[in-house]
């Protein structure tokens, strides 16, 4: 199981108010696992990624064990301890300053 | 027992006032989609329980909620805006070609007739389509395609189709408005169009009298005279008697004719509402008193109304939706604030009084009069 952790709007979007577990096919990585995240959910569809080119949103950031993930390759295997179900996938909302 | 609903979108969510029909006492239900930019919601005519709503943050993009029980729930429907085919390029600031961006939906325009049929504009400009109740949406990009398109800039605001009045007396007829590049006329549903910008002046654009460029910041039309229009531009407010073929100008004693919001009396064809800013950089009232002005005539005497309203120290903007009216028998007069309040005016203008105050920056506000 992979677990994913989301920001309070999106969260509120799909009336869940905790970490969420999904079952991921294939190679874990950004891709895959938000994949399974709009399947799921598909009222996230377009909320983290352009639904058509897949670009991930540019306040969106992907974080997980403590690194910032959001510039690596979409298709890039995600950390180990992500895919073991040890670490969380953060999806977060930039900050905005100020 | 005829009551009102007024639909309050914000910075930061949703809003729904509740009256009967005697308007003294309001009940607000909200925030909803709380932390959210509500850039407006909109009733269908036809079925008043169906309520659309454009929801969106920079941060998460935007999604389309529809109600069918008068906004005490909601649900998620289609958030997807593509443009049609390769939609090519638009001018940028710095006068490059820039492809066009879908950002954000500034308007939705429920059909006259079907309450699963809407229209909306969008940022970059461009207008769409559901007949699904938004389940899905396709663009109608004649607009975007016909020969000016390639030539829209944005302006500092961005550019996007922020109105659509579709012709009570012809549906084959709509017109739109965007900011920077002007109004625009459909006689054939929406599948051609031109621009109906003969007789603006805008100093801001090279050539003042352009076909295009022109920044319009709203228009609005009573249904009971479809070929007459008023449009708020950046500066000046003008008329059209012909369906937006010419336009003369109706500003007259106006203190300043810089604004967003415009709308027309519900019973009087001839009678408009403005909110006069004092600059397009100082966007609140001249001198800290906030006054709607009545034109009665459709000309160019216009009246301020200020019983109500504070005449001190008030720095806030009307933004372009956020002005509307009922159409009880003393028509009522609505708008909003970017410091939250939303004033009415039961007596068509007369006195007003704050329905509700503090709440986030009012974007838009849309009155349904409920039978």
């Amino acid at each position: 199981m992979i677990r994913v952790v989301l920001p309070a709007h999106l969260k509120t979007l799909i009336s869940v108010n905790r970490e969420i577990e999904l079952d991921v096919v294939g190679v874990v990585t950004q891709r895959s696992v938000v994949d399974a995240l709009e399947s799921r959910y598909p009222v996230l569809l377009g909320t983290i990624r352009d639904p058509s080119t897949k670009k991930r949103r540019a306040f969106v950031r992907f974080f997980a064990c403590e690194e910032d993930l959001s510039h690596e390759d979409l298709d890039a295997p995600l950390p180990q301890p992500v895919v073991d179900g040890k670490e969380p996938f953060f999806v977060i909302g930039a900050m905005a300053g100020g | 027992m005829s009551g009102v609903r007024v639909l309050v979108g914000t910075r930061k969510g949703a809003f729904i006032l509740r009256s009967d029909g005697k308007r003294k006492n309001w009940d607000v239900s909200g925030p909803f989609f709380g932390g959210w930019e509500m850039y407006h919601l909109k009733g269908s005519p036809v079925d008043p329980n169906r309520i659309y709503a454009a929801q969106s943050t920079s941060w998460f993009g935007q999604l389309i909620q529809r109600s069918n029980d008068g906004g005490v729930t909601w649900e998620p429907v289609g958030n997807q805006f593509n443009y049609d085919g390769v939609p090519g390029t638009h001018q940028w600031y710095d006068g490059t070609p820039h492809p066009w961006e879908f950002a954000r939906v500034w308007h939705l325009e429920p059909s006259l007739t079907d309450p699963d049929k809407v229209l909306a504009g969008v940022e970059d400009a461009a207008l769409f389509q559901t007949t699904n109740g938004g389940e899905s949406w396709s663009e109608l990009s004649g607009l975007r395609e016909q020969k000016s398109g390639s030539s829209w800039q944005p302006g500092a605001g961005g550019m996007c189709l922020h109105s659509i009045i579709v012709s009570p007396d012809n549906p084959e007829r709509i017109f739109v408005a965007i900011s920077s590049a002007g109004a625009f006329r459909s006689d054939d549903g929406g599948t051609t169009w031109r621009p109906i910008n003969k007789g603006l002046h805008s100093e801001g654009i090279p050539d003042g009298d352009a076909e295009v460029g022109h920044c319009v910041h709203h228009i609005t039309m009573h249904p009971a005279k479809p070929d007459t229009l008023f449009m708020q531009k950046h500066w000046d407010v003008m008329r059209s008697d012909n369906a937006g073929e010419s336009w003369f100008e109706i500003s007259g004693n106006l203190p300043t004719d810089f604004g967003f919001a415009i709308d027309v009396h519900a019973h009087e064809p001839e009678t408009v509402f403005v909110v006069p800013i004092k600059s397009d950089s100082e966007h609140y009232p001249l001198d800290g008193q906030l006054r709607v002005y009545r034109n009665r005539s459709g000309a160019s005497e216009w009246e301020p109304l200020t019983k109500g309203l504070p005449q001190s120290d008030c720095y806030v903007n009307v933004l372009r939706d956020a002005m509307s009216v009922d159409s009880l028998d003393s028509c009522g007069v609505y708008f909003g604030t970017t410091g939250g309040q939303v004033y009415a005016s039961s007596n068509g203008g007369d006195s007003w009084e704050a329905i509700v105050r503090d709440l986030p920056a009012v974007l838009s506000v849309e009155v349904q009069t409920l039978a």
